[in-house]
């Protein structure tokens, strides 16, 4: 029997580590041009770009760095970018918490989390006390 | 190491940020602004962040900052050459920066910050003024 659901399939991919505040330049450079090559229009870019900023932040702040996948994912026709961020820090104990606005065990706004939220299409978290965190968020060309 | 230049133009500070800032970059010129502006006296920033094409929570904040920290100097501050897709982006994020004035370009940001320098002068001749109007005989 053959699925009629429609799979993302990622395209090209690349693997880059966050490790120190300089690293977010280069990383935020490669986003930008994953993004030009998939055409994505200079808005969705700027929302894409500074989600990144956000996530990679808030993994040197929170877990000394970690690793994100970029990825050019389609689905059907559609083309999107996808950023796996994956640290090895404390987790996240309280989620939801974490997810309101103005927000902060930090010093900062605590716009982070629920503000990435925002400027993306899809965003999933998932963390484990004492394992890490994965944030995985998609911003389709068009969307 | 990397340095956002500022520049002395009478009474006023200009920046213009060239580079893509990361955060000890922007915490530095805030820093560095706030010493400038208390050791020149300056009445008036203008930062032109034309060139910047990404401004998340943390950058945001720190032009917020400045903004308030130099108004406690007695300085005002306005940012310029915001790109429209960068508006967006910030209002979305849930950072409309309230605290600052905004002009759309240099030009219009140099006048904006002489007419509230203008502004602040006349009020404090008028102020002079009246006390002398009110000296008793």
């Amino acid at each position: 029997m053959r699925l009629m659901i429609t799979k993302i399939i990622s395209l090209n991919k690349d693997k880059m580590s966050i490790a120190k505040e300089q690293d977010v330049v280069p990383f935020r450079n490669r986003v930008k041009e994953y993004a030009i090559k998939i055409k994505m229009s200079l808005v969705n870019q700027t929302k894409l770009i500074t989600a990144a900023s956000e996530l990679g932040r808030n993994m040197l702040r929170y877990a000394n760095g970690g690793k994100v996948l970029i990825e050019i994912v389609s689905l059907g026709r559609q083309h999107g970018i996808r950023l796996t961020f994956d640290d090895q820090g404390p987790g996240i104990p309280d989620i939801q918490l974490a997810m309101n606005d103005g927000y902060s065990t930090g010093k900062s706004l605590g716009l982070g989390l629920p503000g990435a939220k925002r400027l993306v299409n899809e965003f999933e978290i998932k963390s484990e006390l004492g394992v890490g965190t994965k944030v995985t968020i998609t911003k389709w060309a068009n969307g | 190491m990397d340095r956002i230049p500022i520049l002395r133009m009478g009474q006023f500070l200009l920046v213009t940020i060239q580079v893509d800032l990361y955060d000890r970059l922007a915490l530095e010129l805030e820093a560095d602004l706030v010493k400038m502006v208390s050791k020149t006296g300056a009445k008036g920033i203008l930062i032109d962040i034309s060139a910047v094409s990404i401004v998340d929570s943390f950058m945001g904040r720190i032009i917020g900052n400045i903004g308030v920290m130099s108004k406690l100097l007695d300085a005002e501050t306005v940012v310029v050459g915001m790109q429209p897709a960068v508006a967006i982006t910030l209002v979305e994020l849930g950072l409309p920066l309230k605290g600052v004035y905004t002009a759309l370009n240099v030009e219009k940001g140099m006048d904006l910050l002489k007419s509230k320098v203008q502004i602040i002068e006349d009020d404090e001749i008028d102020a002079a003024n009246d006390n002398e109007d009110h000296l008793p005989e």
